[in-house]
């Protein structure tokens, strides 16, 4: 993918030096962002530091994935991000392991973001579902991809549950199935440019957050019960949704292949629900009872950046005005 | 290779290995994944496939063998 636009100060200083040798200098640390969940600044800056760990952008030397000056700011970011992250969930409640997969359906029940797929079922109209999608795909495009990174940091039962949980993701390893693949599809079906991180300069900072947040748990194994927690949480809050998106988009006339994607995921992620609150972090939490907290922490979070970015998208399309940060072409 | 069937509590009931979902006319019924999820609400609207809608119902059910009534 292309090098995106600056969006600050620290992103300008990020992007130039990614034009150069690894070493070239950069801001020792982050700061000064009041809300680091949807900072432009620090959540471009997270995307640059964290892309180099997945395809990499066009024409960047490839060793500034372990180039110690990134790796620094980084994780100046990256602090701010998680105090920011456990401010707004608040401390997790005290839970045993045994408990964990039903606290997760609880707060998973309890998640009360605004209606956006009602609104996509029966409401919006094609330049909104449109920029949805452009929304969506920054994470879909790689999904699966910051969880695969927690299976050499597991082992035995919950190993086995990601495992069986990704085999589906990537399509059981055929490349016509992968939800990656299924989701270019659709984009396509709606004249909408399915290359990786092609719209990664249209959308704002609180859609990168739920992208960030996902590398930031999976590539630092400190926080792998997270990883896994919100995991759960995305699974569990997905089944219904896609059953709205898929009905909204053949509403608005998109055919099988175009709604294929949600229509899988209607099916998929109610297995992966299951697998993912008691296989997996159920047998965690058995396993290491010491990440019980950061399992509940990292739903709670992926449940907060999801109603973030939600909250976003109504209230643009409220006002009238495009949820993007341009418009697109038709 | 056989089958397992796993009830998960307040849910559907899992299906992993070799199988086959057919029709009573034996017709094939086209399942996503390897693993399939089938519903034991039922209040799915992707029968005999759970899509999640038990937890709109508040469905109970253990993940292992009820109890009988004492
Ligand atoms: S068991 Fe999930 S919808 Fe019936
Ligand atoms: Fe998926
Ligand atoms: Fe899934």
């Amino acid at each position: 993918m292309k090098l995106p636009e600056p969006r600050g100060e620290i992103s300008d200083a990020v992007v130039d030096a990614l034009r150069h040798e690894p070493g070239a200098p950069l801001p020792a640390t982050f700061s000064g962002a009041a809300d680091p969940c949807t900072d432009e600044d620090l959540q471009l800056t997270l995307m640059l530091a964290y892309e180099p760990h997945y395809r990499g952008f066009d024409g960047v030397d490839e060793n500034w994935e372990w180039d110690l000056g990134l790796l620094r700011l980084r994780t100046s970011a990256e602090r701010h991000l998680e105090e920011a992250l456990r401010a707004a969930t608040g401390p997790p409640a005290p839970v045993e392991p045994g408990e964990v997969a039903r606290r997760l359906a609880e707060l998973a029940a309890a998640d009360d973001g605004p209606a956006l797929g009602q609104h996509l079922q029966t409401g919006a109209d094609l330049t909104q579902f449109r920029e949805f999608v452009v929304h969506r795909s920054i994470y879909h495009l790689k999904e699966a991809d910051p969880h695969s990174f927690a299976l050499p940091r597991l082992s035995g039962r919950p190993k086995a549950a990601l495992v069986e949980i990704q085999a589906d993701e990537y399509g059981g390893g055929r490349t016509e199935r992968m939800h990656a693949e299924l989701f270019g599809q659709t984009m396509t079906a709606l004249n909408l440019d399915p290359a990786y991180g092609a719209y990664l300069d249209f959308v704002p900072g609180v859609t990168l957050l739920a992208a960030n947040l996902m590398s930031m748990f999976g590539l630092r194994r400190r926080l792998r019960g997270a990883l896994c927690g919100q995991l759960a949480a995305f699974e569990m809050t997905s089944s219904l949704p896609n059953t709205h998106y898929g009905n909204g988009l053949r509403r608005l006339g998109g055919d099988a292949d175009a709604t294929r994607f949600y229509d899988v995921h209607v099916e998929a992620d109610a297995v992966h629900e299951q697998i993912a609150a008691v296989d997996l972090c159920g047998s965690l939490a058995t396993q290491e009872p010491g990440l019980c907290g950061d399992i509940m922490f990292g739903a709670a979070a992926g449940l907060y950046a999801d109603r973030l970015a939600a909250t976003h998208l109504m209230r643009c399309w409220t006002d009238g005005r495009t949820s993007l940060r341009r418009e697109l072409d038709s | 290779m056989s089958a397992t069937v796993t009830p998960y509590e307040d849910g559907p009931l899992l299906l992993r290995g070799d199988f086959e979902i057919v029709t009573p006319d034996g017709d094939r019924i086209e399942q996503e994944g390897a693993t399939v999820a089938l519903c034991r609400c039922g209040k799915s609207r992707r029968k005999p496939f759970c899509d999640g809608t038990h937890k709109l119902v508040g469905f109970t059910a253990p993940a292992d063998r009820e109890k009988p009534l004492s």
